[in-house]
């Protein structure tokens, strides 16, 4: 169970990004997440995971505050939460079963994490996982070989390897063309229920949200201005969520009709 | 329809005026050029040379490279003895640079450094090894520790440390910082992530930096002996002290042998590793 209350992210002394935000995520639920650019999205998914620090406010998973966590019990906490990224954020020039590995950097003693000396149930969890989603054949091969598709798998198995309690992603599917972008929300989905793991997934395709989540949260300027089922997700709706489209893509509207003028002349 | 009027439609576009400079920037450029000009006339005018001895010169050098013809092969074991040195601490002292060179390449960097304090403490040790020359560090050895070997090698060490962290730090800071938040991300600690983020980004430039500081120690070790800190130098040195030209001939071809080789070597581990 995710429980964040009035959350409030500000960047220095510009206007908030996230302005009093509640949100209860039950598990085994996959929850997106959709809105214009700026909306906050992003900054909310990393403010779960403190790779971007809060204001003020709370976040509560399962019984645990995250936001006042320090140094270690902070690693701690990180560790039971997996992250997939838009860029897969792999380390390019590892092996793609070091990749996987790292993802259980936060359990490892050192001495193994330098030597490459994975316990034997972690090399078989790996396996397991990477059969999972048809990447095991490539276990030796650097992460820079790999597709896009491929490494979005990789980035998938490595946060799985955390044996998380959540699964943020963020954008898993943008740098992806559309057939692979389904095939890695469909494996999304299958891995939340049969891992039994909440998700909550930042997404741009609104099509892709509605057919592989049950829940939709819909942002605006760092509110929730929509939450419920695909179904209740109306065209009025829609128009409000994307309706504050932020200043500097209405700054690149106005140019272009500027430019239609003058081509008018 | 041909335009009608003068300051719209197509034909506007056509003539409007164009240059890369206003004639202000123009003649702050000709400004400039001028300035260098009248340096470049300043400068030669004050480097007093002896007109008389630079005429000369051809004649001198014709005279040098003929008492040099044809290089003695006396004394060959001595060379290709040291000559061996050479290599000897060139070699050693690049080797033990590149492991001293890492800690202080961590905490000059700024993403990997732990606090201001190491910050600076880095700089400051990649500053003063960068700004005395391989030269000056041997005299100075050669003064505490006596002539010999040992005094060559930690000059090079000396010298090769702020070169090595310099660049090791510069490719530090420029890694790329997705991976390192992934790891940030799983909860890894700082040490893991040195090992796993940033260690594997900067391997080739690691590889590359290494070995192009082992090419360079090779020719500076060359020269080491002139101070008495071992190689080939001392025995250069000697042959010309005593003006055998023709023993220098043989030891100023074994360097430039020695030169080539070692940069097919490094081009060769160049290739090999990266």
């Amino acid at each position: 169970m995710l429980r964040i209350k009035e959350l409030v992210k500000r960047y220095g002394d510009e206007k908030a990004v996230l302005k009093n935000l509640n949100l209860e995520v039950p598990g085994e639920s996959v929850v997106s997440i959709i809105g214009a650019s700026g909306a906050g999205k992003s900054t909310l998914l990393r403010c779960i995971n403190r790779l971007v620090e809060p204001s003020s406010g709370s976040i509560e998973l399962n019984g645990t505050e995250l936001t006042k966590l320090e140094g270690k019990s902070l690693r701690l906490a990180r560790r039971r939460i997996g992250m997939v990224f838009q860029g897969f954020n792999l380390i390019e020039r590892l092996t793609v079963m070091e990749n996987v590995q790292s993802g259980r950097l936060g359990y490892l003693p050192a001495w193994r994490a330098v030597s490459r000396k994975y316990p034997q149930e972690d090399i078989d969890r790996a396996f397991h996982l990477m059969e999972r989603v048809g990447i095991a054949h490539y276990a030796n091969k650097r992460a820079s070989e790999l597709s896009g598709g491929e490494r979005q798998r990789v980035g998938v198995v490595r946060a799985l390897m955390q044996e998380p309690e959540i699964l943020l992603a963020d954008e898993p599917t943008a740098s992806l063309d559309p057939k692979t972008s389904r095939q890695i929300m469909e494996l999304l989905r299958a891995l939340a229920s049969e891992l039994q793991l909440p998700v909550l997934i930042n997404i741009h395709n609104v099509n892709e949200a509605k057919e592989y989540t049950q829940r939709i949260v819909g942002m605006r300027f760092g509110r929730i201005i929509f939450d419920g089922e695909p179904v209740d997700l109306s065209n009025d709706a829609m128009d409000e969520i994307y309706a504050g489209v932020p200043a500097e893509e209405r700054g690149g509207a106005e140019s272009s009709t500027h430019l239609r003028e003058v081509a008018a002349k | 329809m041909v335009a009608t009027t003068q300051n719209s439609g197509p034909d506007a576009i056509a003539h409007r005026e164009w240059a890369r400079y206003t004639s202000k920037q123009r003649w702050q450029r000709f400004g400039a050029m001028g300035l260098v000009a009248l340096a470049v006339v300043w400068s030669l005018s004050t480097i007093n040379v002896i007109w008389p001895w630079l005429w000369d010169a051809p004649q001198q050098m014709g005279d040098l490279f003929g008492r040099m013809f044809p290089p003695s092969l006396e004394g060959w074991k001595d060379i290709a003895w040291t000559l061996l040195e050479t290599i000897n601490i060139a070699t050693i002292a690049t080797f033990f640079a590149v492991f001293l060179s890492l800690p202080i390449a961590l905490i000059s960097a700024q993403n990997t450094t732990p606090n201001r304090y190491t910050l600076w403490l880095g700089r400051f040790i990649l500053v003063s090894s960068r700004s005395v020359n391989t030269i000056i560090w041997a005299l100075l050895f050669v003064a505490v520790f006596g002539p010999g070997v040992l005094a060559g090698i930690l000059a090079i060490v000396f010298r090769s440390l702020g070169f090595l962290g310099k660049l090791l730090g510069e490719a530090i800071e420029e890694i790329d910082r997705a991976p390192i938040e992934a790891l940030e991300a799983v909860g890894a600690s700082r040490f893991k992530i040195l090992i796993y983020g940033v260690i594997p980004q900067v391997m080739p430039t690691f590889f590359a930096v290494s070995i192009l500081r082992w090419d360079i120690n090779l020719r500076e070790s060359t020269v080491l002996g002139l101070v008495g800190a071992g190689g080939i130098g001392i025995i250069l040195q000697g042959a010309i002290d005593t003006f055998a030209w023709q023993t220098v001939a043989t030891i100023l071809l074994a360097i430039i042998g020695l030169v080539i080789i070692g940069e097919a070597i490094s081009a060769y581990l160049r290739k090999k590793v990266i």
